[in-house]
């Protein structure tokens, strides 16, 4: 039985194979994966907001793509991943409640999304799949053995992206 | 629950005065429940408390329990969001009493079960509103209810970031509900947005 590691929101966790990284309930977060098929090392990413400049006070980078993004990565890279082997997977990001009139804090899992895949391109990781949006949660997981992430949901049941 | 990290800093005074408005504004709603419903809501003494953000989900049993959510924005002198929360079961059997269908007959929600629901949090929302007005003499309107049902995590996600954006640590104005012998259980969560909670605070004399 692989090793099931939790990963709370506004925090990320690291490993190896045969390990599984998951992260419960995301609504507007976004769990962000980088994985490396050969070394078989990769990390979960449980953001809540996309950028941290935007935020009056946090003691907490991990909440935020672009404060905990980089620290995944040095992170997985210490573990002996290679950064062109890389590759992510995203999921998350839904609005849970629609009203007429969205504020921006009601669109926020979309430019949780939209931040997400800006500062992959940046990092240069290739986005291998994604499943975000819509209006329900999503529980998620990494299986570090072969890099397959599975998405759970309540109202549209599981896949593997 | 409130904002950002200033809330480290309030006294037990300010802390005492908002254990004080949610246990007025709890009792006026547990009041009109029970009077919906036709039966005796017992009402716990609100907590409040400053926990870690990522810790919420924890109160109402782990991010991915089934619950019904209902949310409603507050407009107003002190603008807030208000999260009424229901474990699946409970609200089930909340919409098999307000509907007069006998007790396990909802098992999922059809379009009618989704409207009483939402009324129920309207109404709560009101009693709680007027509650808070008769204390703070801050008008406060709520918006049409918006109602979702999946993971705890997800739906508190929305109050959550909300509170992210302004520090790690939220002041939980929380109150558990009971309709005793029938086992209905829901919280009810109160969320000042930046600004607000030194409004109210004001407005009570502890500002």
């Amino acid at each position: 039985m692989a090793e099931l590691i939790k990963v709370g929101m506004a925090d990320y966790k690291v490993g190896r194979a045969p390990a599984i990284l998951i992260s419960y309930g995301l609504g507007s977060c976004i769990g962000v994966s980088m994985y490396d098929p050969t070394a078989k090392v990769g990390g979960l990413l449980h953001i809540m907001l996309p950028d941290s400049k935007q935020s009056r006070t946090s003691e907490n980078p991990a909440k935020f793509a672009d404060t905990g993004m980089p620290l995944m990565l040095k992170d997985v890279l210490a573990l002996g991943a290679s950064k062109s082997r890389l590759v992510a997977k995203m999921a998350g990001g839904a609005q849970m409640f629609a009203f007429a009139k969205a504020t921006d804090i009601m669109r926020v899992g979309q430019r949780n999304a939209e931040t997400v895949k800006s500062i992959l391109k940046t990092m240069g990781i290739r986005l291998l799949a994604e499943d975000t949006g819509e209006n329900y949660g999503r529980t998620v997981q990494i299986n570090l053995e072969n890099g397959v992430y599975t998405v759970k949901t309540m109202v549209k049941g599981e896949k593997d992206i | 629950m409130a904002i950002s990290d200033d809330i480290l800093e309030l006294s037990p005074v300010q802390l005492d005065a908002l254990r004080e408005i949610g246990n007025v504004g709890a009792g006026n709603s547990a009041t009109a429940l029970s009077q919906i419903i036709n039966h005796r809501i017992d009402m716990n003494v609100p907590q409040v408390s400053i926990v870690p953000i990522t810790d919420v989900p924890d109160l109402v049993g782990g991010p991915d329990v089934m619950v019904a959510g209902v949310f409603l924005r507050v407009y107003g002198a002190a603008p807030s969001n208000i999260l009424f929360l229901l474990p699946q079961d409970s609200a089930f059997y909340l919409v098999d009493m307000i509907l007069g269908k006998p007790h396990g007959e909802t098992k999922t929600l059809d379009f009618m079960d989704e409207s009483a629901l939402m009324e129920i949090g309207n109404i709560l929302a009101g009693a709680y509103l007027n509650a808070l007005f008769n204390l703070t003499k801050l008008s406060l309107l709520p918006s049409i209810p918006a109602l979702a049902m999946d993971m705890a995590g997800a739906i508190l996600s929305v109050v959550l970031i909300q509170l992210g954006q302004m520090g790690d640590h939220a002041l939980v104005i929380e109150t558990e509900f009971q309709a005793d012998e029938d086992g209905i259980k829901g919280h009810f969560f109160l969320v000042p947005d930046p600004g607000s909670l030194d409004t109210i605070l004001t407005a009570v004399g502890v500002g």
